[in-house]
């Protein structure tokens, strides 16, 4: 086309504003617009997953008192909550989120390598979540049976949501495992192909080394969820009997027979417990670099760190039965899986003392992102040492199915990667926006979350030792469960309100500090990884100038004796160092 | 092992050194291969957990052989000549020759198409000698096993007609020719899972 009027140039470029605006912030194939898109849609959906936890805490806390919540909702509430919270949110949002944010910026590549699958991995999540919400408006509302879906109940009538709610439940569930695995094989592919020059794997940051583990984990165990999700697809709507056994529903005899609901249990925990260290792996990697960054200080065993993420990683896939201790299995398997529960838990332990030890007589900036650390060390040593106990199958015996098993993991698996990804936001939300985020609101709201969910959780061991049992709408007249059990409900509720409420500061913040924030500059926490190093913050498409950064070193050269800051970025040559004054005697042995 | 000594690598030693690691990234041929292998550690999985649960539920009382029909003897032979045709395609594509590779190509779409119509007769022909889904859980795996393996070529058929339209644009085509021996492990390794399946679908 050689030949175009002006005016109908102009008449063009008004057309292009709009999908200039379109091709850069929704069908966007840049990972960082991927990743807000992820990090938003994961936060929106977490909100309804929060709000049905409140309803499901008006119930527990003044039972009698809400007509409006029937037992059946109750039901809906407690399983659209854990699916919402365990897939949807965590997993979307430290995967796609963090992982889309970080990995290329961290490894100094220009984008994901296959940008347009990314771009579809989001468009799926969404679609996925879209169907699974269509489930709250379908009749019987969405599926009542347990976030675990076990069969038989999860199908039978009787269930809320056995017509439409559990159909959705599962395609929604068959879509983001599709969208997971794009995205997946997209974040592995990166880190294995599109290092920048100098980025060997041991010059990684942790956060990428357990983003990169946690992708793999989730690459291997989600057929395991996918393979369970279309077998009972088929058990629920043409009627074969994979999971199903013969069994009498509402006094006559099912169509079903034969299938095995163990079976459903050991699939759906080969995937399961995987997942526990989808969510902890990104969190611990992220963890590592927050606090070597806050108290700068190298991280304390950075190669024991990597190896334990790896060994982490194999070890989850061989201790998935210690879920299903009470389904009455052979005592030598519940053995086995006791010891391997245990043998897990060393790695485990190893990557908290190293943050201990990186705390020790480290530079301590009590920065928002390093209180949200500390707070993540303690809570997960709290949910890690409940874990031990229930990891023993004469012990998990009387806990199984009681509050004691709600407060382990909601320590564990809730408190613990929401407070890494709290953090995480204070930390890089400057490089996401150029802005930081509010310092007062954000201890406000550390304190306020950090205490808040300790009154909500702590409090659920000693219920579940009192024998209260897990998934119950009301206890009615129980004899070994006292009075005063009541008013802890109670208390508890009102916290969890409580915990609620302060959000808000946090929401109001992200939204607030954006346009008000104080300008950031490029690297406020004086950081030394490459995400901090970009030309422009926030980093412009394509990431990096003409030039890919180049890296030196690794990623913890802080306080490194003789340097004259007391952080050295990534790409930093040893002949560029600056130095200390020459007053300084480097006696302990200058930096090399 | 490289890995071993990989991940054994003291990081904070050597700062400086830039030696023994590839360079800038290139786009295309090894990005393309590391993630088709992930995928099929992805297609693994899934397959391996089938087969496994697979046999778990053959143990139980209820279970009920079905007569496998003998077309998927035949079927085997076509996709194997699928697998054999991209393998040539593959190779026409290492020597850029593109019109013989465009041939192949078509060959192994046609052969798997005709493959996939198989499997369908052998459902057909299922259904009609009364083996229901839902009548015994061996029945409901024989259609599981072979729809969802039949859908992993027809997502392979779908790529390979991206390729066919690439290579009609003068600017997309040079990318063809990797993308082309990639097509060829897909099939390769969607014929051993189904030689795996088929043998366990015969044995038991
Ligand atoms: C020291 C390490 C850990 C040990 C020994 C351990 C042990 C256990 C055991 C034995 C159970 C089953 C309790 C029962 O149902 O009776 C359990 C439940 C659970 N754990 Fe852990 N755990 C550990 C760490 C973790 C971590 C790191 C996470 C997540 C990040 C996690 C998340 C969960 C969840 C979500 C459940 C409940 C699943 C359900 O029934 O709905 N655990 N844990
Ligand atoms: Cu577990």
């Amino acid at each position: 086309m050689s030949y175009v009027a002006i005016a109908d140039r102009d008449h063009e470029q008004h057309m292009h504003d709009p999908q200039t605006f379109i091709t850069k912030y929704i069908w966007s194939q840049d990972h960082k617009v991927i990743a807000i898109q992820y990090s938003l849609t994961a936060i929106a959906v977490g909100l309804v997953a929060l709000v049905l936890s409140l309803v499901m805490r008006l119930q527990l806390g003044f039972p009698d008192t809400f007509s409006f919540i029937s037992p059946d909702e109750y039901y809906q509430a407690i399983t659209m909550h854990g699916m919402i919270m365990v897939i949807y949110l965590l997993t979307a949002l430290l995967l796609g989120g963090f992982g889309n944010y970080l990995i290329p910026l961290m490894c100094g590549a220009r984008d994901m390598v296959f940008p347009f699958m990314n771009m579809l991995s989001y468009w799926v999540y969404l679609l996925s979540v879209l169907v699974l919400c269509a489930s709250f408006f379908v009749t019987g509302g969405p599926t009542g049976g347990g976030w675990t879906l076990y069969p038989p109940q999860v199908i039978l009538p009787g269930t809320p949501g056995v017509g439409g709610g559990i159909v959705l439940m599962l395609l929604s569930l068959v879509l983001f495992i599709v969208a997971f695995t794009m995205g997946g094989l997209n974040y592995v592919t990166t880190v294995l192909q599109a290092r920048c020059r100098g980025m060997t794997l041991m010059r990684m940051p942790l956060s990428v080394w357990g983003i990169f583990v946690a992708t793999i984990l989730g690459l291997l165990a989600f057929p395991a969820l996918l393979v369970t999700g279309i077998m009972l697809l088929l058990d629920s709507v043409i009627g074969t009997s994979f999971f199903m056994p013969a069994l009498l529903s509402m006094g006559e005899a099912s169509e079903y027979d034969g299938g095995s609901p163990i079976l459903f249990q050991h699939l759906f925990w080969f995937f399961g417990h995987p997942e526990v260290y989808i969510v902890a792996l990104p969190a611990f990697g992220v963890i590592s670099d927050l606090v070597a960054t806050h108290a700068r200080k190298n991280i304390f065993g950075y190669r024991m760190m990597v190896w334990a993420i790896l060994a982490i990683g194999v070890i989850s896939f061989i201790v998935w039965a210690h879920h299903m201790y009470v389904s009455g299995m052979n005592p030598y398997f519940g053995f086995f899986f006791a010891t391997t529960t245990l043998i897990i838990a060393i790695p485990t332990a190893l990557k908290v003392y190293n943050w201990v030890l990186t705390l020790w007589r480290g530079d301590i900036h009590l920065t928002v992102p390093m209180l949200f650390v500390i707070g993540f060390i303690f809570t997960f040593i709290n949910g890690g040492i409940t874990g031990l106990f229930l990891g023993n199958v004469a012990v998990d015996m009387p806990l199984s199915d009681t509050y004691f098993v709600i407060g382990h993991f909601h320590m564990v698996m809730g408190v613990s990667p929401i407070l890494v990804i709290f953090g995480a936001i204070y930390h890089w939300y400057p490089k996401i926006t150029g802005r930081m985020l509010n310092d007062r609101m954000g201890r406000i709201h550390f304190w306020a979350t950090l205490f808040g969910t300790y009154a909500i959780y702590l409090p659920m061991h000693y219920l579940g030792i009192l024998g209260l049992p897990r998934r119950y709408y009301a206890m009615g007249d129980t004899s070994f469960i006292p009075d005063s059990a009541q008013a802890m409900n109670a208390g508890i509720s009102i916290a969890a309100f409580f915990v609620a409420a302060v959000q808000l500061i946090f929401l109001f913040n992200l939204f607030w500090s954006r346009t008000r924030g104080a300008p950031s500059g490029g690297n406020p926490w004086n950081a030394t990884t490459l995400e901090w190093q970009t030309p422009q913050t926030p980093p412009v498409h394509g990431n990096w100038g003409p030039d890919l950064p180049v890296v030196y070193r690794w990623a913890y050269d802080y306080s490194v004796p003789g340097a004259k800051n007391d952080f050295i970025p990534q790409t930093m040559a040893p002949e560029d160092v600056p130095t200390s004054d020459d007053s300084y005697d480097g006696s302990e042995g200058a930096h090399s | 092992m490289s890995l071993l000594r990989k991940i054994s690598a003291k990081p904070w030693e050597h700062a400086g050194e830039l030696e023994g690691l590839h360079g800038a990234f290139t786009p295309g041929q090894s990005a393309g291969r590391t993630g088709l292998y992930m995928f099929l550690a992805v297609v693994t999985s899934f397959f391996l957990l089938f087969m496994v649960t697979y046999y778990t539920r053959m143990q139980f009382p209820d279970w009920e052989m079905l007569a496998d029909p003998k077309i998927l003897w035949a079927n085997t032979a076509v996709l194997i000549l699928a697998s054999l045709a991209l393998q040539l395609a593959s190779n026409a594509a290492k020597k850029h020759e593109f019109s013989r590779m465009r041939n192949w190509l078509l060959a192994g779409g046609i052969l798997t198409l005709v493959f996939i119509g198989g499997q369908w007769v052998a459902w057909e022909q299922l259904v009609a000698s009364g083996y229901y889904a839902r009548s015994n859980p061996a029945n409901a795996f024989f259609y599981l096993f072979t729809g969802l393996h039949a859908l992993h070529l027809a997502g392979g058929i779908w790529f390979m007609a991206l390729l066919g339209f690439r290579l009609n644009q003068p600017n997309r085509r040079e990318q063809v020719p990797s993308s082309v021996t990639l097509c060829a492990t897909y099939w390769h390794y969607l014929l051993l899972v189904w030689l795996v399946l088929f043998t366990l679908l015969l044995r038991t």
